[in-house]
């Protein structure tokens, strides 16, 4: 099994949500978080302080697959969220001890 | 070194500026009152002697009302949304608790030492525990035309307030107990004195007998309110210091909508506040109401405006400092200047304002988080000396005929910077041994544990957002 990690920009999870519907990907987790890369921040100038903001919001995108449908996932997700733009995000690929589908306690295999 | 082209635009489009608010403030010409007018409204209401005046009463119970909400929601709202969101509640407590704290004593002998008797330094115990203040044999005192139990009130909601503007400095570092008694001790030993001394025939009084060249215009509280707050402010931020990670670390404002809508509030409570001060529904009320709803929207113009020239966009942070340091600096002289030249006052405020707040604090590196002293203090102060310039007899006679301001050849700026003065040294002596003695015995910081921890979990329990 392989935990595909994503990290895309805010405006781009619709799209890569109905391409990996329509991929066949069942499930998913997203998360609101916050980093840098090569995109930088900006500046904010409250009352004549100012601030430099370098964390840029994005959305982290978790799915869990066979290891077989990894790449085909992987594909999916590069299309739908590439705007050609710095700051379009990262994949991060793990691969997965285990997993349990906590209502029926299925592992592995039948619980993905 | 690469010329500095954009720099030299903005500094003379600044200059510019600085050359129309000139020009506006020259056109500020008291007008004539139309003669018309003199004999259908008078400029200051005159019951029947001994009868209240029943518009007189409805507007005055509204002002009351109005000056309270200033406040909380206004204040409260303005000064939290400045602050880190785990300082949210602790302002909030503040503004809330002082409506508590200051209405309690104001009630047993808040109002007599300030209003109570005829001496020239202070009150007496005429009006304790509102004896002669409230009700007897079915009748309500009056005091002019109205009751003087709403005249209690009006006066009252300004005990609350002044206090409440103060914690601005302090802002995310004070000791709540100590706060408590620092503003039971600051409104019985400042705020009584000095609201006696300029409202109540003492010495700071205009034409008062013990000491002339005192007597002051202050219609609704450039002394009383700003320049005692804003001062006092000061000291306070001296005396506690700075917050940890002042300068290091990033403080922006955590919630400027709230900011925003406090400020807004603040605007439309200010018409209590300055033309409520006219203990009338009269032309003279109105006319305060319209000189601060112009220096409201010409101070917004004027904070705007520089952030506009000098950092290339205007900010809602900004918008909303200058409308608060317009209204602060038409306050004492709202009942004495012609609707115009409160424009220029509120532009004078405005611009005033900004650059305290910005170059010169940033110039002494003193925190004062909330920019109390920026726009209370310096707002104060520049309003009291603008009304010594812009003050006329045709909104207020109080030379018998004769000149009043200067730009009618009149020479009460010099009683407006005599007061002024005064007002300073009062606020800065007391608070400093007020400050010396509780720092010795209460201890004015949280410990520094408490102080990263925030105010709301440290001081009081409690968390401001508790979002899943």
């Amino acid at each position: 099994m392989k935990k595909i990690e994503a990290i895309i920009r805010h405006f781009k999870l619709e799209d890569v949500k109905s391409a990996l519907n329509e991929h066949g990907v069942q499930g998913m987790t997203v998360t609101e978080v916050r980093g840098f890369g090569r995109q930088k921040g900006h500046t904010e100038m409250y009352r004549g302080t100012e601030y430099t903001v370098d964390l840029v919001p994005k959305i982290k995108l978790e799915v869990v697959v066979a290891e077989d449908a990894a790449q085909g996932v992987i594909e999916t997700i590069v299309q739908a969220a590439r705007t050609g733009q710095v700051g379009d995000g990262k994949i991060f690929v793990h691969d997965l001890a285990q997993t349990v589908r906590i209502r029926t306690g299925e592992v592995n295999g039948e619980a993905i | 070194m690469k010329q500095d082209t954009k720099g030299m635009w903005r500094c003379r489009f600044s200059t510019a500026l600085g050359v129309v608010m000139v020009a506006a403030a020259s056109l500020a010409v008291p007008g004539h009152a139309h003669s018309a007018e003199d004999t259908v409204v008078s400029g200051v209401s005159e019951a029947a002697e001994g009868r209240m005046d029943r518009g007189d009463h409805a507007w005055m119970l509204a002002s009351s009302a109005l000056v309270l909400m200033m406040t909380a929601p206004g204040l409260a709202l303005f000064y939290s949304g400045l602050v880190r969101k785990k300082n949210v509640l602790g302002v909030m407590m503040q503004c809330v608790f002082l409506m508590g704290l200051m209405t309690v004593i104001w009630a047993l002998y808040g109002y007599s030492l300030s209003f109570g008797g005829d001496g020239p330094l202070i009150g007496n115990g005429e009006f304790l525990l509102m004896n002669g203040v409230q009700m007897v044999d079915g009748a309500a005192p009056l005091e002019g035309s109205i009751p003087r139990l709403t005249h209690m009130l009006f006066q009252g909601m300004f005990f609350i307030i002044t206090p409440a503007l103060i914690v601005g400095a302090f802002a995310e570092r004070m000791k709540f107990s100590t706060m408590a008694v620092f503003m039971v001790l600051w409104g019985t030993l400042v705020y009584c004195p000095l609201c006696h001394w300029v409202w109540d025939n003492g010495i700071l009084c205009d034409g008062n007998k013990t000491f002339p060249i005192g007597g002051a215009l202050d219609f609704a509280g450039g002394t009383v309110v700003h320049i005692s707050s804003g001062i006092s402010a000061l000291v306070c931020a001296l005396l506690i210091g700075r917050r940890l990670g002042f300068g290091s670390e990033p403080m922006p404002p955590h919630n400027l909508t709230y900011t925003a809508i406090g400020a807004t509030m603040l605007w439309v409570g200010w018409f209590g506040f300055n033309a409520g001060s006219a203990l009338a529904a009269d032309g003279r009320a109105a006319s305060a109401f319209a000189a601060t709803h112009f220096a409201a929207a010409a101070g917004c113009l004027a904070w705007s405006g520089c952030e506009w020239v000098l950092r290339g966009r205007p900010s809602l942070l900004g918008a909303c400092s200058g409308l608060v340091a317009g209204l602060v600096c038409i306050t004492p002289g709202s009942g004495f200047v012609q609707p115009v030249s409160g424009v220029a006052i509120g532009l004078a405020g405005g611009a005033g304002c900004f650059f305290a707040c910005t170059a010169v604090k940033s110039r002494f590196r003193y925190d004062d988080s909330l920019d109390v002293f920026g726009v209370h203090g310096v707002g104060g102060t520049l309003g009291a000396l603008l009304t010594g310039v812009f003050a006329t007899r045709h909104v207020a006679d109080v030379r018998s005929g004769g000149p009043v301001g200067l730009i009618e050849g009149g020479t009460v700026l010099v009683n407006q910077i005599v007061a002024t003065a005064i007002t300073w040294i009062l606020a800065v002596a007391v608070t400093f041994v007020l400050l010396k003695i509780l720092d010795a015995t209460m201890g004015l910081r949280v410990s520094q544990d408490e102080e990263i921890q925030g105010l709301d979990l440290s001081q009081h329990g409690e968390e401001g957002y508790i979002f899943i």
